[in-house]
Formats: C-alpha cells, sequence, structure tokens
C-alpha cells in the first residue's frame, strides 16, 4: 500500500512544476517587467519606482534561460523560473506584490473562513441530492420522478452569481433575515449563514441530475430485483443495497472537491466580502500579484494530487472487489 | 455592428455556418443506427419544446449575423445608409418604430409613458420592456445578446472538440509515451482552478472575442479528452478491434472506421453540455469584468449599480437572466433528451 502511494506521488509530482510553468508563461512571456510593475504600483508611478520595485522582486532576471552567465549551472539558475521552483519546494512562498505582507499568513487567515463554508455547503448539499435522488429512484416512472428531473434540470440551468444577487436581494434586503455582507470572527454564523444557503441552493441542481442518472442505473440491476423478491422492505433495499453499490461515483465526486474545500468558492467570497482563500485569489487576479497567484495555485495543485490518490485508495475501501496493484 | 466593410465575408462565413449546422441535423435525424431513437425522444412535448426554442435561439443568432448596408431615401438623418442586420430589420418591422429612433434619452421602466428619474420628459414610443440606462430598448438589447453568447457557446467548441477528440483516442489507443503526455496535460491544466485559469489568461491578453475563445476552449477540451479516452481504452479490447489489427488494418483506419463512430455519441452529448457551460461562463466573466461587449453578461453586470437606485431598476437584470436561463434550459433539455436517446445502457429501460 505504502510502496503504491509512494509511486502515485511521484509520477504525479511533476503536475506542481507543470502548472506553475503554465503560470509563468501566462504572467511573463506576453508582458515584460515593466508593464508587471506598471500595473501593480499604478500607471502614473515614476520610472525609478518601477524599477527599484523590479530588482527587488527579482523580476529583472530572464525568465528561463540566463544567456548572459558564464556556467551552465548558472545559465539555469539565475533565473525568475529557478528561484521560485526551490523556494516553493519549501514552501516559503515570500511576500505578496502588491501589499508586502507574507503569504504564510494570508494563506493561514484564509482557510478557516473558507472551510467554515465549503464543508457545510458540500455536506449539506451531498445530503439533499442524495435524499432527492434516492425518492426519484424509489418513486422511478412516476410524477415525482419527472418533476425531480424537472426541477434539477431547471436549477442547473439558472447562472450560479444569479442565486447569489437573488439570494441577497430576496434575504437580505427585502425579508432583511441576514446581513448583506461582512465577517466578524465573534459571529461566524450570522454572517456565513445566507452564503452557506445560496451555496447548497445553487450546488443542488447539477448534483441531484448526476446522483439520479446514478442511482438510475443501479435500480435496475438484478440484485435489486433479487432483494425485492425476497421480500425485503423499502428502506433496506434502499440504504443497505442501493446506496452503497451507488457510493463510488458519488465518492468520487465528493473527494474531488477537495481542492475546492481549501480554496474556496471565489464568487461566494467575493460577492459577500467573506475573508476567505477565494477572494484572496480574486483581489489577486484584479491587483495582478503574482506571488499570490503561485502560492495559491501551487496549494490547489497539491490538494488535487492528494485527492486523486484518496479518490484510488478510497476504491479499496469501498469496493471489496478492487486491489490496487 | 463593427464590421466595416468586409461584412460580406461575415455574411457568407454565417451562412456556411449555418447551412452547416443543418446538414449536421439532417444527419443526425436520418442516421442508420440512432435515427430512430433519437425522433422517438425528440416527439415527447418536454424535449420538442427544448429543441423548438433551440432552434428559434440558433435562427435568431444567424439572423443577426448577416447584415447589409441599407439604401435610405432619407440622408439627412446620421445612421441612413448604415449597416444593419437582418434582425435588425424585423425587429423595426415588428415593432413598429422607426429605423433609427429606438433609443431614448434614459433610463425608463416598463410600459411607462415617461422616463423614470425625470417625469417631465416624455418618451417617443412605449417600450414594452423598458429601456436602460442610455436608453437603449430592454426588448433589442435582450435579442441583440443572443449572438454574442451563441458565438461564445460554439466557437471555442470548434477548437475543444478537434483538439479532444485526437488527443482522446491517440492517447487511448496507443497507450504508452503519449498517453502518458496527453494524462499529464489535462492533469496540470485541472489542478487550476478553472475561474482562476479563466481570469488569469484574460487580464494578460487583449480584450477580443477571439481571445476569450481561446482561453474557454482551454478548459473546455478536458472533459471530453477524458471522457474520449475512457471510452477508447473499452474500445481497445473489443474484439473486432483486435481482429482488425490483427488483419493489417492501418492505424488510421482503424481509427476512423470503428473507434471514432463509437464515440461519436459521447462527443455530441458532451460539447451540447459544454455549450451550456461556456454560456454560463461568458456571463460570470462578464460580471467579473472580462467578457464581450453586448452580452447578456453585460446587462447583468449592470445590475450591481442600478440595484442601489432608488426606484429599483429591475428590467434589465430580470429580462436578460431570463433570456439566459431560457437559452441554457432548452440546451439542457436538448442535451438530455440526446443522452436518452444515444446512450447504449438506456435500451428496453
Amino acid at each position: 500500500m505504502s510502496a503504491y502511494i509512494f509511486r502515485k506521488t511521484l509520477v504525479t509530482l511533476p503536475v506542481l512544476f507543470g502548472t506553475q510553468l503554465l503560470l509563468f508563461l501566462i504572467f511573463f512571456t506576453v508582458s515584460s517587467p515593466t508593464d508587471i510593475a506598471r500595473r501593480v504600483k499604478g500607471p502614473k508611478a515614476k520610472e525609478e519606482v518601477l524599477q527599484r520595485w523590479i530588482a527587488e522582486k527579482g523580476y529583472d532576471k530572464p525568465v528561463f534561460y540566463n544567456s548572459q552567465a558564464t556556467s551552465l549551472k548558472t545559465k539555469v539558475q539565475d533565473t525568475i523560473f529557478f528561484s521560485y521552483i526551490s523556494k516553493l519546494c519549501t514552501f516559503s512562498f515570500g511576500k505578496s506584490d502588491y501589499d508586502d505582507q507574507p503569504i504564510w499568513w494570508k494563506l493561514k487567515d484564509g482557510v478557516g473562513p473558507s472551510l467554515f463554508l465549503t464543508i457545510p455547503i458540500i455536506f449539506a448539499s451531498l445530503l439533499i441530492s442524495i435524499f432527492i435522488s434516492m425518492l426519484a429512484a424509489m418513486f422511478r416512472d412516476t410524477y415525482i420522478d419527472r418533476s425531480t428531473v424537472i426541477f434539477s434540470v431547471t436549477a442547473m440551468s439558472v447562472v450560479y452569481f444569479l442565486y447569489i444577487v437573488a439570494g441577497q436581494f430576496l434575504f437580505s434586503v427585502q425579508f432583511k433575515w441576514f446581513p448583506v455582507s461582512g465577517w466578524s470572527d465573534e459571529y461566524k454564523l450570522y454572517f456565513a449563514a445566507l452564503p452557506i444557503l445560496i451555496g447548497c441552493i445553487a450546488n443542488i441542481g447539477e448534483s441531484t441530475r448526476f446522483y439520479r442518472t446514478i442511482m438510475l442505473n443501479e435500480i435496475h440491476a438484478d440484485y435489486i430485483r433479487t432483494a425485492r423478491a425476497e421480500g425485503l422492505g423499502d428502506l433496506t433495499i434502499l440504504f443497505k443495497h442501493l446506496l452503497r453499490n451507488a457510493m463510488i461515483p458519488i465518492l468520487t465526486r465528493v473527494i474531488m472537491l477537495l481542492p475546492y474545500m481549501f480554496t474556496g468558492s471565489l464568487l461566494l467570497e467575493s460577492f459577500f466580502g467573506i475573508p476567505g482563500l477565494g477572494r484572496l485569489t480574486v483581489d489577486a487576479i484584479n491587483f495582478n500579484d503574482f506571488s499570490t497567484i503561485s502560492a495559491v495555485v501551487y496549494l490547489s495543485a497539491i490538494l488535487y494530487i492528494a485527492a486523486n490518490l484518496i479518490n484510488d485508495l478510497s476504491y479499496t475501501v469501498v469496493d471489496p472487489r478492487v486491489r490496487l496493484s | 455592428m463593427n464590421y466595416s466593410d468586409n461584412y460580406m465575408i461575415h455574411n457568407c462565413i454565417a451562412i456556411a455556418l449555418f447551412c452547416g449546422a443543418l446538414f449536421f441535423c439532417l444527419w443526425l435525424w436520418n442516421h442508420r443506427l440512432w435515427g430512430e431513437r433519437i425522433k422517438a425522444c425528440f416527439k415527447k412535448p418536454f424535449a420538442f419544446l427544448g429543441l423548438t426554442l433551440t432552434v428559434l435561439f440558433f435562427f435568431t443568432a444567424f439572423l443577426d449575423s448577416v447584415s447589409w448596408k441599407s439604401q435610405s431615401l432619407d440622408s439627412t438623418h446620421l445612421k441612413a445608409n448604415s449597416q444593419r442586420t437582418a434582425l435588425d430589420r424585423i425587429f423595426q418591422v415588428v415593432s413598429g418604430y422607426p429605423e433609427w429612433e429606438y433609443k431614448e434619452r434614459a433610463t425608463s421602466a416598463p410600459l411607462a409613458k415617461v422616463e423614470l428619474h425625470d417625469k417631465d420628459i416624455a418618451l417617443k414610443h412605449r417600450h414594452v420592456f423598458g429601456t436602460n440606462v442610455s436608453g437603449v430598448d430592454t426588448a433589442y438589447a435582450v435579442l441583440k445578446g443572443i449572438r454574442p453568447a451563441v458565438m461564445i457557446g460554439t466557437f471555442p467548441l470548434f477548437i475543444a472538440i478537434p483538439l479532444a477528440v485526437i488527443l482522446g483516442v491517440l492517447a487511448g489507443y496507443k497507450g504508452g509515451i503519449i498517453d502518458e503526455i496527453v494524462v499529464y496535460i489535462y492533469t496540470t491544466l485541472s489542478s487550476i482552478p478553472g475561474l482562476l485559469l479563466l481570469l488569469a489568461i484574460l487580464s494578460v491578453l487583449p480584450k477580443s472575442l477571439f481571445n476569450i475563445c481561446m482561453a474557454l476552449s482551454l478548459t473546455a477540451w478536458i472533459a471530453l479528452c477524458r471522457l474520449v479516452r475512457a471510452e477508447t481504452l473499452k474500445l481497445r479490447e473489443m474484439e473486432y478491434i483486435q481482429a482488425a489489427k490483427c488483419f493489417g488494418v492501418k492505424l488510421p483506419k482503424i481509427l476512423l472506421q470503428h473507434i471514432l463512430p463509437n464515440v461519436t455519441h459521447i462527443i455530441l452529448i458532451t460539447a451540447i453540455l459544454t455549450f451550456t457551460s461556456l454560456v454560463l461562463s461568458e456571463s460570470i466573466l462578464s460580471y467579473l469584468g472580462q467578457g464581450m461587449a453586448e452580452s447578456w453578461g453585460t446587462m447583468i453586470a449592470s445590475a450591481k449599480t442600478e440595484k442601489a437606485q432608488s426606484p429599483i431598476v429591475w428590467w434589465n437584470l430580470t429580462f436578460a437572466s431570463m433570456a439566459l436561463f431560457l437559452l441554457v434550459l432548452s440546451v439542457n433539455i436538448v442535451g438530455d433528451a440526446l443522452r436518452d436517446a444515444l446512450d447504449p445502457r438506456r435500451g428496453g429501460h
């Protein structure tokens, strides 16, 4: 088992390298260092300010290959790319380009609110979607099943941020049940209630569609028919047989939400002013803050690799027929 | 419309695409294997409604793409000889507004006779859906927004589908180093959060339709490639493929004649679902400031400031989002109906 984990990790480590390479291609090959500095410092900044900022951050070195260096080793090492990769390997993210704060602190502060939002959203929408799809499976080909399809396709077709705008308008402005936006560490639940509610409602449509397809694929299987013929009750069939066999795709989907769980929902957090990792990312893109974006993408790639690994390992737990080679 | 002088080329491209889509639908309708199942699925009322709405939307987008200069006798007005699309002309005929006077001065509510903020100024016409902040009729803006939405939905697919299919089939069939490379590429691309990648790419490139399509196709090909590769891996073990290999059939012929037709149903269904997610992401990008000029996304984005005004200007947001919802809903219904028709596991359900 541990050999499998080790081998899988080694094979997927180049993905981390590849994501950073992609980011460098996006940010550094299209624009020159002066453009980057100008975007951060503002269009009216003086030339010396820009040059000083560039030298401080080390962006005046060539990006991938330093042809002016002496030995082959320094040709590769005296570049922005190499210094970034070597710093990331030791998890030293450095300071943010925009407001010079250590990125590690920003990440640490942001993970808390993001988790506080996304974990309830994932679990609540999972429970509700499984409930609705099992209803659809139990009452298949009746009006309940058909209305489940209509409901899920309709819910899936609405733009995500329309849920946010409509929810804010209805619940905060008209009914005045929840605050429009904001965050406080003391009254977390009060400020997080509306985003969690809206996140749940927005995710139900697509999840229900997917889970219903899985449940309906399983319910026509022979073992369900045998269990019925044996006289087992509805609830037993649903939970002991149907749910356990439909668990694999559902579990895959939930585990692949692990990166989303930590990086947070970009839209929800920026609309509700919640200081999580999602809003950190959106701000970083708006202010063209390359080091923060690089750090967040690095974190997200590590979580994606971890999620893939947990996914493969979970198959052995859930399905006794699967054995890892 | 800023076509300048090469509008004939745009007209020809639009007509060619429309005829291509028509031929494609006819081919699908009369397909040997799937024809009857598709016909049976689309005779149901729900699916038929979805199909009709989709056809209406795409036809409106086509009407908005063909334009020609109007030869008006009234040469005193600025817009007399301007370039107008077929949709403009039809709208003028149906609504009864004279050609260059759709625009009022400023906002007005639906079915109102006076402006919203300045109740002394009377409107020139009765606008059923109201006007937005620069006086453009909301119904006109919504109809004009169909074309950008449909374009953003289909043009990235023209890049993403060939790329995904070629890479997926090659990776699944050949295996080995090609498989490793393709899996590495799409794992890398999908480990970056999608919205982040899109925003990052669009914030460094200049704003144009081509750049948005490129950026969107970069994230759209991944899901299709995964599915095509999985299906090809399954098909590779089939006996008729192994027999063909033993007979010495060359690789391109096996891929084109045996594997590709069996992957087509996945491509079709995934393409339709990707269309909806592309249209929805374009709205989100417009809201975050990176989208196209006259699309529904910018109408919804203007709701940011309009929400806070004293009589709330709700009609822009409502009608744009209703139109978006209808488009995405009808395409989702068509995709669902096609999935019921084409999915081999659903036979005899």
